[in-house]
């Protein structure tokens, strides 16, 4: 496990490299000054201005910015918001938790759904519960984020005023009553983002257990005598997830999409949300850096998933 | 060679007539396994109504979209707007048959856009013995890990304003969101069309076309690319409707298309504050892009079974 777990870890350091490189490409191509807004407003001198600019560096060489910006994101130096004033790596660490909270708790739910629902429809396909599991997967998956959104919030705050439709971060609750106010603030999200994303886990879990369920190892185990209830759990469903936990760890980058428009509907404030409004005020330092994180989450979640191969497929960690 | 004995007893005699037996082509067996998806055939035709409703009703439905009324602003659905109006008195059918068109456009566009760059790419990498093949599929795994719409709203934030000047409003918008979707889905595809080439170029057909002294290009274009196309027609259908939500996501966002351009999603970024009091201004388009999406992507499941020789059962 260890020396498979290093090499991982090396693999993924280039493709973090290339995701930066590509987000500096992006912004060294983009015409204008990216970080004009300070140094063309009109009330700033021109002297100050020179200063500014040499002091960010902006007429230094493309390779030459892209490692200053570089060693200047490892040194934990993200920069200054422009429009909040303060710096970049608190207001990230201030909206992460919020975010975090959201896609896990979203993602936990689309497993709790797909799971039993694809095993269950694998096992007996094209019975009528296969049938209506896989038509509604995609009425899951065709209605988009932002419409759901909508819908629950004009059905449940609007209409039945059950739920409230602003999430906010500064309940003023102690105790239990604290952990009611959030998990009503969160239900909406949570259920918006995870029945997306189990509308699609849910057809590759069926499609992942009907490849496994013809093979001969489960007829042996059948043969041997084991339940049905066991061949499935145990020796069917363990090898359908190598497959399976690959496309979850592929699909996160579109779950980091649904999660900025959840957090943009429900004005949850999370790095979704903050990305949306400093792209709105120009506030650039602030949309490399959350563009950058929202990277590294995805680079740490395909290791995450590299981990859990190792676990599920043991003849991985020898090879 | 007149009279000559023909090499098998199906080898077509020239001069004879043939008998118009039953037509056979891979094209009509596809068609007819694709009639056997009711769904699909269902969403086909509900789509179909939905195309021709969006390019000939503007000839019937003569409201113009920008005719701002405030004596019946926000008003349900009645005779004279079936749709409803919205907060400035705007007939919402009018401006939706209006977006329809450019939503599906940049979806029709932006699936060309992924399918020609994936096509190409995986064609490269396919073909390649050397380092290309690897180098280029790093890139693709480099691409298929960049987060989509954080990249896509970066992209749109630096360039709209250079190409609104290059383009005008419209034009500029179009292009970059077609640009910027497309270029962030060709991934699937590059691999899926890798993967067809790495077997196909090994098969005899292809050996005996190289035998024969066909050039690579002509190994592909004639002889692979048929062969392979089937999965990458599945992939592009499924990638219209991701197009179609990846656009309505941005301008749902406010960061898409002007106001002065109603696709489904800016309709809906417009009426999402008037959820309590105009509900019917979000539901219509909300339903359209629904709709669309789900017979696309049940014709896409459809086309799967048709085309897909991989398939189980």
């Amino acid at each position: 496990m260890g020396p498979y777990l290093l090499r991982r870890l090396v693999i993924a350091i280039p493709s973090l490299l290339g995701i930066s490189v590509v987000l500096f490409a992006v912004l060294a191509l983009a015409p204008g000054d990216p970080f004009g807004e300070l140094a063309t407003n009109p009330a700033i001198p021109p002297e100050v201005r020179m200063a500014l600019r040499v002091k960010f560096g902006l007429d230094d060489p493309v390779p030459l910015r892209y490692l200053h910006w570089l060693s200047a994101m490892l040194h934990g130096d993200w920069g200054f918001s422009f429009a909040s004033r303060i710096n970049v790596d608190t207001l990230i660490l201030q909206r992460l938790p919020a975010t975090l909270f959201v896609i896990g708790s979203a993602q936990l739910l689309a497993l709790v759904v797909a799971l039993p629902v694809g095993v269950y429809a694998a096992t007996r396909p094209y019975s009528v519960f296969d049938q209506i599991a896989n038509t509604l997967a995609f009425v899951g998956f065709s209605l988009p984020t932002f419409f759901t959104g909508l819908l629950l919030i004009l059905v449940f705050s609007i209409q039945l005023d059950w739920l409230p439709f602003v999430y906010r971060a500064d309940i003023d609750a102690t105790g239990w009553h604290w952990y009611w106010e959030q998990f009503r603030q969160s239900i909406m999200p949570i259920t918006v983002l995870g029945l997306f994303q189990g509308a699609s886990l849910t057809r590759y879990v069926r499609s992942a257990v009907l490849d496994v369920i013809r093979l001969d190892y489960v007829t042996t185990a059948r043969a041997k005598g084991l339940g049905e209830r066991t061949v499935v759990i145990k020796h069917v469903v363990r090898n359908a997830m190598i497959p399976v936990v690959t496309l979850v760890a592929l699909q996160l980058p579109a779950v980091f999409g649904g999660a900025i428009v959840t957090e943009q509907i429900f004005r949850i404030p999370g790095i979704g949300a903050l990305l949306i409004s400093a792209i709105l005020s120009n506030d650039t330092p602030v949309v490399m850096a959350v563009t950058f994180v929202f990277a590294c989450l995805v680079v740490l979640f395909n290791l995450l998933a590299d981990v859990m191969y190792g676990w599920l497929d043991p003849r991985i960690s020898f090879g | 060679m007149a009279g000559s004995i023909p090499a098998s007893a199906s080898a077509e005699i020239a001069g004879a007539p043939q008998r118009p037996a039953r037509p056979f082509s891979p094209w009509l067996d596809a068609w007819r396994r694709f009639r056997r998806h009711r769904l699909a055939v269902a969403s086909l035709f509900i789509l179909a109504a939905m195309i021709g409703a969006i390019l000939l009703a503007p000839l019937i439905w003569r409201v113009a979209i920008n005719d701002i009324d405030f004596s019946a602003h926000l008003e349900g659905p009645s005779w004279a707007h079936p749709f409803g109006t919205d907060d400035l008195g705007q007939d919402v059918l009018a401006r939706m048959l209006y977006g329809g068109r450019i939503s599906l456009a940049v979806g029709l566009a932006a699936m060309m856009v992924a399918m020609v760059v994936g096509t190409i790419v995986g064609a490269v990498a396919g073909m390649s013995r050397g380092w290309v093949g690897p180098a280029l599929m790093w890139l693709t795994d480099l691409f298929l890990s960049l987060p989509q719409l954080p990249l896509l709203l970066l992209v749109i934030y630096l360039f709209r304003d250079t190409l609104k000047a290059m383009f005008g409003v419209e034009g500029g918008v179009f292009i970059l969101v077609v640009v910027v979707i497309g270029g962030l889905r060709w991934m699937p595809v590059a691999r899926l069309v890798r993967a067809q080439f790495l077997s196909l170029r090994e098969k005899e057909f292809v050996e005996a076309a190289r035998a024969l002294g066909a050039s690579k290009l002509r190994q592909v274009v004639r002889h692979i690319l048929p062969n392979a196309l089937g999965p990458v027609i599945v992939a592009g259908t499924i990638d219209v409707a991701a197009a179609i939500i990846a656009e309505s996501t941005l301008s749902f966002l406010g960061l898409g298309f002007p106001p002065d351009v109603p696709t489904w999603g800016r309709i809906l970024y417009d009426a999402k504050d008037y959820l309590d009091i105009a509900p019917h201004w979000a539901l219509f388009p909300g339903a359209a892009i629904f709709l669309t999406v789900l017979s696309i992507n049940f014709i896409g499941d459809g086309l799967r079974d048709a085309l897909d020789p991989r398939k189980v059962m």
